[in-house]
């Protein structure tokens, strides 16, 4: 009989059950009791509290997740999600309950020992500056001798990093910061003044503020996308958008589910469950990581390549696409896609080369010879295969401007069957070059036989008879005509398994590492899944792919994959790459607040990595031509030239912004140019063109053009992004640093950007940080501001991966002397205006701004056909092949009231976004209404901004996503250019109000501002806008691009997709070869991918997410190079490169791949990290091993969709192609 | 037939992504005071690894747990009542504060008050026990995502019972993770250790409770517990537990780690159980019959005469009505896919698991063994990365059949779904080769995949 197991202890259980209060059962194992005893009372009280508020965080991830922010007797306890999110039509799983463990710990940081909880300044220099200002009676004086004198400058830019911040009052801190922010200006120019705030969506009126700020007095806000190297160059490239993705609700539509370099249960955890749970509709899931991450375990199939050769995986999936779908069968729906929707059928022209051809360009009207208007040249041609006639369909962008082309920029083929290959007729040989033969065999050079005609006095051919020769794709008949020669019959790959040739999966495998076999199952399901479902193949695709100096090619690898599938436009298909991207949903109010275009236009916007590279001096150290990247069949234009050349040509010909922009001051430059009588324009260009005035990026540390004022809010710039940390450190602060590598030397340097003998050691007068936390950046800042946290004031949030607005709101009031951003900005305008009414008054500013995306400015360089006016001897255009010019008047005692008001430009001009003008009158009276007008001063009448929520207001109401009479408004605008209908999209009547975000999350409505659509609750997914409705893309041809002709992506011979390997460290710096070493140390790949444990920095330092990973930095890598090295889980080890030292703590897990080493993202330097043996000073960031590589082809401008737009395009700051040497270190630590 | 209520807890671990929202929500609402910083009343595991405390699964170590004696009699295997107030205070079946974890914090403070240094300020770690500063060596989640591998997983209790199927290789590497709670256990060895009565279990639902009145810190719970979630306390001096939220679940609102669980993976219900019958279901000889001797107190809440044994228990209607709808109860038995954690130890644990599918091995996925193809969808199976012997180890006392059948029923689902999803005809056939309706596998999906709100507690 079953029982207990004695009968001594069924006595003792019988005596006891006497004294207790419950029932103890029959067979004395066990007790029950009624619930509600006395002893439940403390974890009733633990549970209760006085009030639920609803806000989120603004941290940098893509999550956008509301939470419930709980507070008893007016302290904030902790948080939960929320759970309440608008259905998204129960035919799917839900978005709740959205947020993560970083999230769940948030509000530990607001009462923790790193809260900023009052402004600090660095002691010296407070003790300098209020000796200067007693004696000279004025800040911008004392502030003018402080930084002008090179023992006081030294003596606080070398305290930098070194603690003594003492307490400072928030009158005296905002003081110093406006008295340099006059200076800076009177000095030197207002685009010496710089600001750095990253990511709006995740904190819209927080980046808008500052911003604003910046703007409204001519400084320079610094781009983050590309510097973050998460913008996709490829998406510019190929489909003339920065980044429109699907919504992660969409991945449930998918039928088949590739996960490439994105480890989602990381670092898009909200989300993840879509794709746990798709999986049970029968979605297959494939992963692509090097190492067994996250994801792999959801995975069905797992393919582990080598880090970075993503791109020759992907190349050879094309391979077995083009072959099995397009040359052994043709799958209609393909066939049909691809012709619509893509440039396969468009001509591209041939030139002769070493006895073969090599592409050139579209063949466009202005070829053929009948059309005469002068946006010919940017209409693309192709062939009628009913008629075997050249045709000039629509869409193009020859039609997008030109007052000829409204209502025909479209892509109706108007009953054409496009061609998409002129096979049957003369074959050429065409040379092709290729990348994977690094100091090896060949001459980098294929050569493939390529159906040609001659069409207006020209050899062309289409861009899908250049694919195929490119992927090595050979036809049934051969792949070549009688006329082929032997050689280029043997360059066409026999088969699948001839790995000698590209891009066989057998060639594949020699560079992954992964079978054959394997890629060509995955390529024939995928494209068989998206023939079976309409398109529903995706492709989530991630930083592990993306963050690579050649990530544009690896890239279009791989959306060649989803386009010539038919799945780009489709819900559930397509890429989803979600890299930083956080969609700033109503992007059109808050674009116009942050850059203060609704008092002046235009805004200084730079990209950041140019900006960082420059001034902090890593140009300095390229020790490479930029040659390093010239196709064997490139014309010559990098050869010779310095990174730096390059940047600045980009510069000089408007491509990119450039600032500071001239070493003058732009505010005597503009006054000069009025005293001229001359329009200012043709004034500067005349300047420039006879060597008076140069660019600044020509001579980047003559003081002259130093940045000098920099204010980071939102962001840890030294403890995350800054690649090339150390460089930082050294030239931009003059701090310490554990810079190791040496300058160019004399035959390595640049030409036209001067060499000053001595690099400078701090060029920034003024580091400001606003934060509410200690971060390496507020360690190293000369101010920093108490910032309030996330749950302590009010703003807005929205993402890519939800279709929601939502709201921020304060829980409690900032605590101690912490402030708003907004507050704190505001605080800053006043004691700016104040000294500047008397030190800078009223002045005129010259703006160069460069050739923009989405205008027509796009047109200013005919086939991509570079001739740089400096080597030509001609007096540049701005506007055509220099920057524009603009006069811009500012009023600087007038700052904070133009801060505070709705500025009355917008009545007049309307706002502006992607192309598409809005006009806002109702708007305004609306706001007017709302807000309450401003009474008296510049902005007499206008509507307030004086509060937070005002500016939430003000971004929903400007925003066509937002404000439905906007959306619908925009669409007929639209539809008159397109001839194309796009009636029912807009949801007209909605408005929504920021209380309205405040109760609940909020859809969005469809807007002409995204290119997809949320009508009818349909889940978002991008381009469905232009293959539903017949909408181009922003590009050349008005299709998606799979074929480049600028002359700089013909000397990168990049023209098409293709494989280019990582860097080679050890040829371009002399580092060792990964794999190399012993005991001492060996070489290994130093990736730095997106932590389990943090949102980059964010939460690296909290105690929870600390307590729950291993408390401080660390480097995984396998048990193979472990063992190599002599390494043991957790020991301490070093690792070392030319850019500097990082102490860490080892991980050895057998999940990592031989010969890589991971150092997640953002472990900074203010938890745990000892001195370093190696540099006797404190072990550095993840950062400190990596430095800037800019890639030329990412400075083209002013051509079709490689024109520059804020965030749109620019050289990525990627990091992902170092090494470094790793090893054991002396087990005693030293702080 | 006397039939009493208990909230049981069903975690789906094929959608678990091991993210730990769920342990640091639950530890912020309940845990982070002076005294319980060790403390995590959930946890999330990596497997293999170690656990939380290490080893804990390690019975023959830690005596977790009830045995049978030679008579077949239910016994607590860390020994008898007498034995172990004999044994009150020197207990070696404590696991100490380094097999948890030694808390820690840091100087923080330097980063603002650091005087004018040579280099930058740092804060470094500090031990929350003696305030020394320390090398952290070990933590609640030290082994995340296979963390120190080779050298830690072998340590593994599991792995260890399975090792000669498992290589710690690159190419071999399989991991899934554990989230862990109180089991709130029908035949909870804690309840039965307590010299003071202090654990109990709530009549109306079950919760497993300590009256933090009644203990004395004896810690014999801590011991008992083979789960090792039950908790000292060593500011308080008395023993914590989770609560299973039952300030909250009392007003109808899920558990704080269910409610906060981003992957949407815990399911909350009421199970109507035989409250006399678990001794005896408990007793079974074979360690592999535990599971369906569990299942089987388990009563129908559909059946005529359980609710009416219901009723003459006290049962309230709304409680049979939740108990008719307990997507716990659907998930062990009509799709049932759901089994309990350790049958082994006995105590009739009320938490159980979707055990996980994952990557086929690549060797063998050449061979056509694709997750969503029916056809070969059952080999596949076996070809999985994750060793069916290791999951069996966890939730079947090593009996890999009913593993195998949960596998097959989720992958069977998946096949099933996509001809849907596809358009395609409906194919009963698949659905019947794991023992189910077309429709029952649809439910099935609706629970798993959709999972809504209404329908997870």
């Amino acid at each position: 009989m079953a029982g207990m197991d004695g009968p001594v202890s069924d006595a003792l259980l019988r005596l006891g059950r006497h004294l207790r209060a419950g029932t103890v059962s029959e067979d004395l194992r066990t007790l029950h009791q009624i619930g509600g005893r006395r002893s439940d009372a403390f974890y009733r009280d633990r549970w209760s509290h006085d009030k639920v508020v609803r806000s989120t965080h603004g941290v940098n991830c893509t999550g956008s997740c509301s939470w419930k922010v709980y507070v008893k007797d007016g302290i904030i306890t902790w948080e939960a999600q929320q759970t309440d999110y608008p259905s998204v039509g129960g035919d799917r799983p839900e978005y709740e309950p959205r947020g993560c463990p970083r999230g769940a710990a948030f509000s530990w940081y607001t009462y923790s020992p790193t809260r900023v909880r009052f402004p600090y300044a660095r002691g010296v220099l407070v003790e300098m500056y209020r000796a200067a200002k007693a004696r000279l009676g004025d800040p911008v004086a004392a502030w003018a001798e402080i930084t002008s004198d090179p023992d006081s400058r030294h003596r606080y830019q070398s305290a930098r990093g070194r603690g003594g911040l003492v307490r400072v009052s928030w009158e005296e801190a905002t003081e110093i910061i406006a008295a340099a922010h006059v200076h800076t200006i009177k000095t030197y120019g207002p685009d010496r003044v710089a600001g750095f705030s990253p990511i709006p969506a995740m904190s819209m009126v927080s980046h808008a503020v500052g911003a604003r700020f910046v703007s409204l007095l001519g400084g320079t806000m610094l781009s983050f996308y590309d510097w973050y190297a998460d913008l996709p160059v490829a998406s510019p490239q190929m489909f003339g958008d920065q980044t429109d993705v699907p919504e992660s609700a969409d991945w449930w539509d998918a039928a088949y589910l590739m996960l490439w370099g994105s480890n989602v249960p990381v670092t898009r955890t909200p989300d993840a469950h879509y794709m746990t749970e798709a999986r049970y509709r029968g979605q297959k899931v494939v992963v692509v990581a090097p190492d067994y991450s996250d994801a792999a375990k959801f995975a069905d199939e797992w393919l582990a390549p080598h880090p970075g050769t993503d791109g020759a995986m992907a190349m050879a999936m094309g391979h077995v696409i083009l072959r099995e779908f397009f040359v052994e069968r043709q799958v209609p729906y393909f066939t049909d896609y691809v012709k619509r929707h893509t440039d396969l059928p468009f001509l591209v022209t041939l030139d002769e080369r070493d006895g073969g051809y090599v592409p050139a360009k579209f063949l466009t009207a202005a070829d053929l010879g009948r059309d005469k208007e002068p946006e010919a040249a940017f209409k693309t041609v192709l062939v009628d295969s009913a008629t075997g006639e050249p045709v000039v369909p629509n869409g193009s962008l020859g039609f997008r401007y030109a007052a000829a082309g409204e209502g025909r920029w479209n892509l109706d083929l108007e009953g054409v069957d496009p061609l998409l290959t002129l096979e049957g007729g003369r074959t050429v040989t065409v040379l092709l070059p290729r990348f994977d033969q690094e100091g090896g065999a060949g001459d980098g050079v294929l050569r493939r036989g390529v159906p040609v005609r001659e069409i207006g006095g020209r050899l062309v051919t289409t861009v899908f008879d250049l694919m195929l020769a490119q992927y090595g794709v050979a036809r049934p008949s051969g792949g070549s005509s009688a006329s082929a020669s032997a050689q280029e019959t043997r360059e066409w790959p026999a088969s699948y398994d001839d790995a000698g040739a590209p891009y066989t999966p057998a060639w594949q495998e020699t560079i992954t590492g992964v079978p054959a076999a394997q890629v060509v199952r995955i390529a024939r399901e995928f494209a068989r899944n998206a023939e079976d479902s309409g398109g529903r193949s995706m492709i989530i695709m991630g930083a592990g792919a993306n963050h690579w100096f050649h990530s544009d090619t690896i890239y279009r690898a791989m959306l060649a994959l989803t386009t010539l599938t038919g799945c780009q436009g489709v819900n559930g298909g397509g890429w989803a790459h979600y890299v930083g991207q956080e969609k700033c949903r109503p992007i059109t109010g808050w674009a116009h607040m942050a850059f203060g275009t609704d008092w002046s236009r235009p805004p200084r916007q730079m990209i950041g990595t140019a900006y960082w590279y420059l001034h902090t001096d890593q140009w300095r150290y390229d020790t490479y031509s930029a040659e390093v990247v010239s196709s064997p069949l490139g014309g010559g234009a990098f050869t010779g030239k310095a990174t730096a050349d390059l940047l600045s040509q980009s510069a000089r010909l408007g491509w990119m912004p450039s600032y500071p922009t001239f070493d003058r001051n732009p505010l005597d430059l503009a006054d000069e140019a009025a005293g001229s009588g001359q329009e200012a324009g043709p004034y500067i260009a005349a300047k420039v063109a006879s060597g008076e005035l140069g660019f600044a990026c020509e001579d980047p540390d003559a003081p002259a053009n130093w940045p000098r004022v920099l204010t980071v809010w939102r962001a840890n710039l030294l403890g995350s992004s800054a690649k090339g940390n150390e460089y930082f450190l050294r030239h931009l602060l003059g701090a310490d640093s554990s810079v190791r590598a040496a300058e160019a030397a004399l035959g390595q340097r640049p030409d036209d950007v001067t060499w000053q003998q001595q690099a400078p050691r701090g060029k920034l007068d003024l580091l400001l940080s606003l934060d509410f936390r200690m971060t390496s950046t507020t360690l190293f800042s000369d101010i920093v501001l108490p910032a309030a946290t996330w749950y302590e004031k009010h703003d807005l949030s929205s993402t890519d991966m939800h279709p929601f607005v939502h709201a921020f709101s304060p829980a409690i009031d900032p605590p101690w002397q912490t402030r708003t951003d907004f507050s704190a900005f505001h605080a800053i305008a006043k004691a700016f205006s104040s000294l500047a009414a008397a030190h800078l008054g009223v002045r005129k500013d010259l703006v160069a701004v460069p050739l923009l995306h989405d205008t027509p400015d796009e047109l200013a360089t005919p086939h991509g056909h570079v001739s740089d006016w400096r080597v030509t001897g001609e007096i540049p255009v701005p506007g055509r092949n220099f920057p524009k010019i603009t006069v811009v008047e500012r009023d600087y005692g007038a700052v904070a009231a133009k801060m505070a008001a709705v500025g009355p430009l917008l009545d007049r001009l309307g706002t502006t976004t992607k192309g598409i003008t809005y006009q806002v009158g109702e708007e305004i009276e609306r706001l007017a209404r709302m807000n309450g007008t401003v009474r008296g001063g510049v902005a007499d009448g206008r509507p307030s901004l004086a509060r937070d929520v005002d500016m939430c207001e003000t971004i929903l109401a400007l925003s066509g996503t937002t404000n439905g009479h906007l959306a619908a408004q925009g669409f007929a605008t639209l539809g008159r250019r397109t001839g194309t209908s796009f009636d029912g999209l807009a949801d007209e009547h909605k408005k929504i109000t920021f209380a309205d975000t405040q109760s609940r999350p909020v859809p969005v409505t469809t807007s002409p501002e995204w290119s997809g659509s949320e009508t009818g609750g349909r889940r978002y997914s991008a381009f469905t806008l232009n293959v539903e409705h017949r909408k181009p893309w922003h590009t050349l041809t008005g299709r998606q691009h799979f074929f480049l002709d600028h002359d700089w992506i013909h000397e990168a011979g990049e023209t098409m997709p293709v494989y280019r390997p990582p860097l080679n460290m050890t040829v371009l710096f002399g580092e060792p070869g990964v794999g190399e070493g012993g005991e001492q140390g060996i070489t290994v790949r130093y990736l730095t991918p997106h932590s389990k444990w943090s949102i980059h920095s964010e939460y690296q330092d909290n105690l929870l997410m600390l307590t729950l990973s291993r408390g401080g930095p660390t480097i995984w890598m396998s048990p193979v190079d472990a063992q190599r090295a002599g390494i043991r889980d957790n020991d301490w080890v070093e690792a070392v490169n030319r850019n500097g030292v990082v102490v860490a703590r080892a991980i050895v897990s057998h999940r990592m791949p031989a010969g890589t080493v991971y150092m997640y993202h953002a472990q900074e330097r203010v938890v745990d990290v000892p001195k370093s043996e190696t540099s006797g000073r404190r072990g550095g960031i993840h950062n400190s091993l990596t430095r800037l590589l800019i890639k030329p082809t990412h400075l083209i401008g002013g051509y079709a969709q490689l024109s520059f737009a804020f965030n749109y395009l620019g050289p990525t700051g990627n990091q992902r192609d170092e090494v470094t040497v790793i090893r054991r270190r002396s087990q005693e630590v030293d702080y | 037939m006397k039939v009493m209520a208990q909230l049981a807890m069903v975690m789906n671990l094929d959608k678990c992504i091991g993210c730990h929202t769920c342990s640091v929500t639950c530890k912020q609402a309940w845990t982070n005071r002076s005294g319980t910083e060790y403390v995590w009343f959930n946890n999330v595991e990596t497997r293999p690894g170690q656990g939380y405390p290490r080893t804990y699964q390690d019975q023959e170590r830690w005596k977790g747990g009830w045995e049978l004696n030679s008579l077949g009699r239910l016994k607590l295997k860390a020994g008898g009542r007498v034995r172990k107030l004999f044994s009150i205070f020197a207990n070696p079946l404590m696991p100490s504060i380094q097999d948890y974890y030694e808390p820690w914090t840091y100087d923080y403070d330097r980063l603002f008050s650091a005087p004018m240094q040579e280099d930058t300020p740092v804060a470094r770690p500090r031990s929350l026990i003696t305030g020394e500063p320390t090398k952290i060596s070990w933590s609640a989640n030290w082994d995340d995502n296979l963390a120190g591998g080779p050298e830690l997983a072998p340590a593994d209790p599991v792995l260890r019972k399975v090792s000669d199927q498992v290589r710690l290789s690159f190419e071999q590497a399989f991991m899934f993770y554990l989230p862990r709670i109180c089991e709130h256990c029908l035949n909870p060895s804690c309840v039965a250790s307590c010299p003071s009565g202090a654990l109990y279990k709530r009549s109306e639902d079950g919760i497993v409770l300590v009256d933090q009145d009644r203990c004395r810190g004896w810690r014999m719970c801590v011991t008992g517990c083979p789960y090792k979630k039950v908790y000292f306390n060593h500011r308080t001096g008395k023993a914590e537990k989770c609560t299973f939220c039952f300030p909250r679940v009392e007003v109808g609102i899920p558990t704080v780690c269910s409610e906060t669980c981003v992957g949407r993976l815990r399911y909350i219900g009421i199970i109507l159980y035989d409250p006399d019958r678990v001794v005896e279901a408990a007793s079974v000889p074979d360690d592999k019959a535990l599971y369906e001797a569990q299942k089987s107190v388990m009563l129908d809440p559909e059946d005529p005469a359980v609710i009416a044994a219901a009723r003459a228990s006290g049962i309230p209607e709304d409680w049979l009505e939740a108990a008719r709808r307990s997507p716990i109860h659907k998930l062990i038995f009509e799709y049932g896919v759901a089994l309990p954690l350790h049958p082994e130890y006995r105590t009739m644990p009320m938490v159980w698991y979707i055990p996980p599918l994952s990557p086929v091995v690549d060797v063998l996925s050449g061979t056509g063994h694709d997750g969503e193809d029916a056809g070969n969808l059952f080999g596949a199976i076996d070809a999985l990365r994750i060793p069916i012997g290791y999951l069996a180890e966890l939730f079947t006392a090593g009996d890999p059949a009913p593993v195998r059948a949960v596998l097959r029923r989720l992958a069977a689902m998946r096949s099933y779904m996509r001809r849907v999803n596809l358009g395609q005809e409906r194919d009963e056939s698949i659905a019947a080769a794991v023992g189910m309706t077309g429709e029952q596998v649809e439910g099935m999906h609706r629970l798993l995949a959709l999972a809504p709100y209404g329908e997870r507690y």
